[in-house]
């Protein structure tokens, strides 16, 4: 059984062929809108998630399917003490397909094991958010036209950031990719990611903490929020969380053709005045996202037959 | 001191001085009811100082982790007295419930009967790391 748990759990061609399908769903809707006629898809969010939700609720309706679920932790079983394993267990006997966001890391690994369906990792903790990478990918394909031969910026909370991290795992695969990593020195990318990522893949990277001084060479402006609930203290949370904001001024020194990237939602990290910039990618972005969840499903489905 | 050499069994020879206890509970040998000795501090050329322990039985205990605690370690098996096999242990694939994950954002540290897998993602340096978060093991 196929499932996606991190974006390791595919190979770099898989990833091709999926933004190949998300990009034939684009030109081609009506081909796919039946292409799931009486599937369902179970959508288990421990977490509170507006965007990823109703992405994959969304993509599965555009494919003609079904969607059952529940959408925080209180209207499930878990308020009753009900284990990930058992939840999994139960959901397998209705749904053809899930996609689970846990608030605890290896979440999803342990539905995986527990089940008769392909797993979705729709986000669990700090930890893995792989369909947001596909969504990032598919973007960069469609804004840059190719994966290869990237300047890569990554900015804000480059150390919780698992977009970033999943981001920068998928891209150490393709050629001519060079990261700059900008962060305060308490956000940084972990270790295990440059050592056991970057380094190992023998990558070209810079570190900085003053984003003006690299952003003329970037191909790739990659915001991130700094997260309020990945803090165990609050005063870090408040004395970081301005450390990086985008305007319009900054962007007069960018590349015309940067493309600026944010997982959303964003807090004051981009100011509003970017939105109207060409360069905005963000909610393109949001949009892709629909796309490569309904190029995944018809993956994952047709993997389990 | 004279400890009887064992007939079928296993001696594990070349332990660090004063990990002979660690490694005894590790492997669960206090729970076995067959002869046991565990000789702390005995003499050896190469070491100055080394534990060895001797475990008297024909059923051997389960030596598979052995390698993540002890690699540098001599494992022999004896059978009638004699050696049949001396190795030095493996790392393991794999490692079920013998460390456990210490990052509290982790799945196990809620799901309390989720066993701790750890895998082993390079050998090289003896990484492990857990199944469910990636987290490194420690320990």
């Amino acid at each position: 059984m196929r499932h996606l748990i991190g974006i390791d759990d595919l190979t770099m061609a898989e990833i091709e062929q999926l933004i190949e399908t998300a990009e034939d769903i684009i030109a081609n809707p009506e081909k796919y809108s039946e292409r799931c006629h009486g599937k369902k898809l179970a959508t288990l969010f421990y977490e509170p998630s507006t965007r990823t939700r109703l992405s994959f609720e969304a993509a599965m309706m555009e494919l003609g399917g079904n969607v059952l679920g529940f959408s925080d932790a209180q209207s499930s079983s878990a308020s009753k003490g009900e284990s990930v394993a058992d939840t999994t267990r139960v959901i397998s006997c209705f749904a053809d397909i899930m996609a689970m966001r846990h608030f605890k890391e290896g979440a999803p690994m342990v539905a995986s094991l527990n089940t008769s369906i392909p797993v979705i990792n729709a986000g669990d903790g700090g930890h893995n958010h792989p369909t947001q990478t596909l969504t990032d990918l598919l973007t960069i394909k469609r804004e840059k036209g190719r994966l290869d031969n990237l300047k890569v910026g990554f900015c804000g909370d480059l150390k919780f950031g698992r977009t970033v991290h999943s981001l920068i795992t998928a891209l150490s695969h393709r050629e001519g990719i060079e990261f700059v990593l900008v962060s305060p020195d308490e956000l940084k990318v972990p270790s295990y990611i440059k050592k056991d990522i970057i380094e190992k893949e023998g990558l070209p990277y810079s570190q900085t903490e003053d984003l003006d001084s690299v952003l003329p060479e970037l191909d790739i402006l990659y915001m991130t929020r700094v997260q309020r609930e990945r803090f165990f203290n609050e005063q870090d949370y408040i004395r970081l969380k301005d450390s990086y904001i985008l305007t319009p001024e900054r962007l007069t020194r960018a590349k015309s053709d940067l493309c600026i990237m944010h997982p959303l939602p964003r807090v004051n990290e981009i100011a509003v005045g970017v939105d109207k910039d060409p360069r905005a990618a963000y909610f393109k972005q949001v949009l892709n996202g629909k796309y490569i969840r309904m190029a995944l499903i018809l993956f994952l489905l047709e993997a389990a037959k | 001191m004279n400890v009887d050499s064992i007939k079928n069994g296993v001696v594990i020879d070349h332990i660090t001085a004063g990990d002979g206890m660690k490694i005894y509970y590790f492997l669960g040998l206090d729970k076995l009811d067959c002869p046991i000795a565990l000789i702390k501090n005995a003499m050896s050329r190469n070491m100055g100082r080394k534990d060895i322990i001797k475990v008297d039985s024909e059923n051997l205990p389960d030596l598979c982790a052995l390698g993540y605690i002890a690699p540098d370690v001599t494992v022999n098996v004896i059978k009638d007295g004699e050696i049949i096999k001396k190795y030095h242990p493996e790392l393991p694939e794999q490692l079920a419930d013998i460390v456990k994950c210490q990052n509290p954002r982790c799945i196990t540290s809620t799901e309390q009967e989720l066993p701790h897998i750890f895998s082993l993602t390079d050998r090289e340096n003896r990484v492990y790391r857990c199944i469910y978060c990636e987290s490194k093991a420690k320990g």
